[in-house]
């Protein structure tokens, strides 16, 4: 008998979308605010692990059809490479920069590389997090 | 990044190249061709310095690699490194032809082959240019993993994976006790740069490491230039590819010992010691080979105890000339000095002649179908260009005119009868055993030649014993050798053009005190009236030719050497009792239970941390300067304290996974509390995530159940947690209360001016400690990809069963 889950059902689809949304405002607040990308990635692999609960593996792959384990290696290389791309301005490796822009809607915004870095962190939080809980639950 | 530097990274550039191009190319070009490139232009490179070289000029560029530690890759040319470093291109050009033509595009692996083998040129080109010893480690090393590589190349065969396994074990042994020997002489000199040791060698003499030093950089030396006793591994090693033993076992990375000791033959070379051990060892290793060549079937075993015996001359001649080095600059000294110039003019022959008797044999071997002298006869006239290179190769090695064998021959004869005229170190009549050893093994050396000559070529043609059906190799595969062979004559000829320009700068390499004159005066002549070394050389070919007719008569006498004596046996017997005793050890701790290997990490963590709190005198605390406990810190405490009871005493695995993650939110909450929001919101989302993660693993356990275990388990296991526990919290206690240096929070206090974040854990994240973030996402996503091939291969076997 399948058991009813109806409520799981129900919750989860709002809950997931305000995860979703406050993992972003965490990473992008990251700067200035408690946050940041590990965190940000964190709660972004718990909102897909609340997913992967409710609805089962295979539904969820059809609809968010992502390779975790690319995810993960892609996090990683973003983060060497903006780390690398330091040194083309002859800075030591890792070097972050950031500036002060005005952008049409924005307004007077602060641009900073350590956010790009960091979302090498998150993807790579993300993707590492996603691939062990799928791996473990896939076997049995 | 010079010129020079980037030469000696070209193999190592083509390297990564080769892979391709076998892959585009594959099937329709040899890969051959594209590597070709890599030895010759760098030989024609090296050719451009033999005019500044010969006036006795040295070269040195530094490349900083890691400059904070004294490290630097320092390029130093001077004649000893010209003279090697053209060997292993041009040598290296010759043998990347010859294997064109005898490797199978077909069938061969030959991208594999081809890595390694410029891997092994790039290495050895960067262990004779550089002047940093560290650096010269790394080099040296990585030459014994290619050559690892090159010899288990047919890894399918068992031989090949035991030779290249025995090659790796003696010469890693012997590469390990040099990089010890070269730390302690970095100790002593306080440099890293051979070229400044040099001038600290009154300092180094003195000094208490002086002896061990120099026997742990021997041993290096020794191992890798395969003296005796660790000679053992270079027959083995002729499982290789035949190009393979014409370059690495014969011309270039067996004489990488002979250039370490030559190289820091200024360092070591003067005293007693060091002429004693290298000038023996030398000799043994020459009298060994030569005696034990007699005795081979295969050709290839045959010349690899001619190489073994042929390096052990070069060894000896070293060892002696060292010796000029006590008696400063004068005639004496100039009288030994001889022998080193003997040294390096044989290590050239020797390189020529031998790489094309290699490479002849690997003809005859793709030919015929065999190496077997037993087989083998009368290819004369099916395979005259051959006949022709073999007598020109292995008259040169038996030191007859007009070859350039002959020359240095006399030459090493020159050298050994200087220790017996003009004795030192207290030889007296000691000395005479020098010459009678080197007439001896010149004997033995002769008639191994004749072997290899008479019994392939001459004597009855019987073709029902080949494989195939013997004919001439094609005209490429011969090039190379006839290439050698020539130079082997032209040298006879014209011997004081490679004396100038080559020998006698590195000459200088090795005894500086002739720096200032530009080497020796000597004219080397074939002729030199009718001297000691003539009659010598007369009498090896009169009893060479006597005993080498009587040789079924006294070859019987090897049979009667015990197997169980021999080098061989021994290794195999020390091999096979340290598998023994490593699997004796091994199942002792390695039980299978992950409980068991948790109380070894626990125990360990204990006694490390216990042991180093005690010895550092830390362990006092301070409680009068913290902060009160408020209530509600208490109520939380107390909460944790009943969250992880509860985990102890559950009766399901449900409510223990609940309970600890209460255990975590109340962390968090003091988190919040000591106003750490980061910390707290990582730990809320990292506390949910193991919770779930919790539940996935518990799934497939089996309900829990009381558990029936011994008294000693339990305790132990008390013993463990209570250790640990107490541990961790004295630890905490005792870094609160210590401030060893002054805090360095203040500056990440600025972190909006240096970062532009007013968040300061995420500027320190990503920006002040960013290398630290980068590799724990490294770390993490390695660890997960573990995981992730952990279960998938274990799915995987599951569904093969």
């Amino acid at each position: 008998m399948k058991p009813n889950d109806v409520i799981l059902h129900s919750v989860t689809k709002v809950a997931v979308f305000i995860i979703l949304t406050f993992s972003i405002y965490l990473f992008f607040g990251g700067h200035h605010n408690p946050g940041g990308g590990f965190i940000g990635g964190l709660s972004v692999a718990s909102g897909l692990v609340l997913l992967y609960l409710t609805f089962d593996i295979e539904t969820v792959r059809r609809n968010i059809p992502v390779d975790f384990k690319k995810v993960a290696a892609f996090g990683v290389l973003i983060a060497i490479f903006t780390g690398a791309s330091s040194l083309f301005f002859d800075k030591p490796f890792l070097n972050q920069a950031f500036g002060y822009f005005n952008l049409p809607i924005f307004g007077k915004t602060e641009l900073a590389t350590a956010v790009l870095f960091d979302v090498g962190v998150a993807l790579a939080v993300i993707g590492t997090a996603v691939t062990i809980i799928l791996s473990i639950s896939e076997d049995g | 990044m010079s010129w020079l530097h980037l030469m000696i990274f070209i193999p190592f550039v083509f390297a990564i190249f080769v892979p391709f191009v076998y892959k585009w190319f594959s099937g329709r070009v040899h890969t051959g061709w594209f590597v070709l490139a890599a030895p010759l232009a760098v030989f024609l490179y090296l050719l451009k310095y033999i005019p500044s070289i010969s006036k006795g000029e040295t070269i040195r560029l530094e490349l900083p690699w890691m400059p904070s530690l004294g490290i630097n890759y320092t390029a130093y040319i001077d004649g000893l490194s010209l003279i090697f470093g053209l060997l292993i291109t041009g040598v290296g050009a010759l043998v990347v032809l010859y294997s064109i033509y005898y490797m199978s595009k077909e069938r061969e692996a030959l991208h594999n082959f081809y890595v390694y083998m410029l891997l092994f040129m790039g290495a050895m080109l960067g262990l004779v240019i550089s002047d940093n010893i560290l650096v010269l480690y790394v080099f040296w090393e990585l030459t014994s993993i290619s050559s690892f590589l090159l010899i288990a190349y047919w890894y399918q065969r068992k031989n090949s994976r035991n030779g290249a396994q025995k090659s790796m074990l003696i010469t890693i042994f012997g590469g390990l006790a040099m990089l010890a020997g070269m730390i302690m002489l970095s100790m002593m000199a306080d440099t890293y740069s051979i070229r400044e040791m040099l001038g600290h060698t009154n300092r180094i003499s003195e000094h208490l490491l002086f002896f061990p030093a120099m026997i742990l950089i021997l041993l290096g030396a020794f191992t890798k230039s395969a003296q005796f006793p660790f000679s053992i591994w270079l027959p083995d090693a002729m499982e290789a590819p035949t190009p393979i033993s014409a370059y690495l076992h014969s011309a270039t990375m067996v004489k990488a010992g002979i250039y370490l000791v030559a190289r820091f033959t200024p360092v070591f070379g003067g005293t007693s010691e060091w002429f004693w051990i290298v000038s023996c060892i030398g000799l043994i290793t020459l009298m060994y080979g030569s005696v034990n060549a007699v005795n081979q079937k295969d050709l290839k075993g045959l010349l690899a105890y001619s190489t073994i015996s042929q390096l052990g001359l070069i060894m000896s001649l070293l060892g002696i000339g060292s010796a000029s080095l006590y008696f400063g600059y004068g005639e004496e000294s100039t009288v030994y000095a001889f022998a080193v110039l003997a040294a390096l003019f044989h290590l050239i022959n020797h390189s020529t002649f031998k790489g094309s008797l290699f490479m002849i044999v690997g003809i005859i071997d793709h030919e015929t179908g065999t190496r077997d002298i037993r087989k083998l006869g009368g290819l004369m006239s099916l395979m005259p260009i051959s006949f022709t290179l073999t007598i020109i190769g292995s008259f040169a090695m038996a030191g007859l005119p007009p070859f350039n064998g002959f020359l240095s021959k006399e030459m090493f004869f020159t050298g050994v009868l200087t220790v017996f005229e003009s004795p030192v170190f207290g030889i007296k009549s000691i000395g005479l055993l020098f010459p009678i050893i080197a007439w001896v093994a010149s004997v033995f050396t002769f008639i191994y030649c004749m072997i290899l000559v008479f019994k392939t070529f001459m004597g009855k043609y019987r073709p029902e014993r080949l494989d195939k059906e013997a004919h001439e190799a094609p005209i490429g595969m011969l090039l190379p050798p006839i290439i050698l062979s020539c130079l082997v004559i032209v040298i006879f000829f014209f011997p004081n053009i490679v004396s100038d320009h080559l020998l006698q700068p590195a000459l200088t390499a090795v005894l500086p005190q002739f720096a200032g004159a530009g080497g020796i005066e000597v004219n080397i002549t074939p002729w030199h009236g009718w001297s000691t070394e003539l009659f010598m050389t007369i009498g090896v070919v009169g009893f060479g030719v006597l005993m080498y007719r009587s040789l079924k008569k006294w070859s019987r006498l090897y049979g009667y050497f015990p197997q169980a004596l021999t080098l061989n046996g021994i290794y195999n017997h020390l091999l096979a009792g340290m598998e023994r005793i490593s699997l004796k050890l091994t199942k002792q701790y390695m039980t299978g239970f992950v409980r068991d290997y948790l109380v070894y990490i626990f125990t360990f963590m204990i006694f490390l941390l216990g042991w180093s709190l005690w010895l550092s005198n830390d362990l006092s605390f301070d409680l009068s300067n913290n902060a009160p406990i408020h209530l509600y810190e208490a109520g939380v405490i107390l909460a944790m304290l009943i969250a992880a009871l509860t985990v102890l005493f559950s009766k399901s695995r449900f409510t223990a996974i609940i309970a600890v993650g209460a255990l975590g939110y109340l962390v968090s909450l003091f988190f919040v509390i000591f106003r750490a929001p980061d910390l707290a919101l990582t730990q809320l989302v990292v506390e949910t995530v193991t919770a779930a993660l919790f539940l996935l693993c518990f799934y497939h356990l089996p309900e829990l159940r009381k558990e029936r275990s011994s008294i000693p388990f339990k305790f132990t296991n008390l013993l463990v947690s209570l250790g640990v526990g107490t541990i961790v919290t004295l630890l905490a206690l005792s870094a609160n209360n210590h401030r060893l240096f002054e805090s360095i929070s203040s500056y990440f206090e600025d972190s909006y001016t240096l970062a532009g974040a007013k968040n300061i854990v995420n500027a320190i994240l990503v920006d002040f400690r960013g290398l630290d973030t980068m590799l724990e996402i490294l770390v993490l996503c390695i660890a997960g990809l573990g995981v992730y091939t952990l279960i998938k291969l274990q799915l995987a076997g599951r569904d093969k069963k």
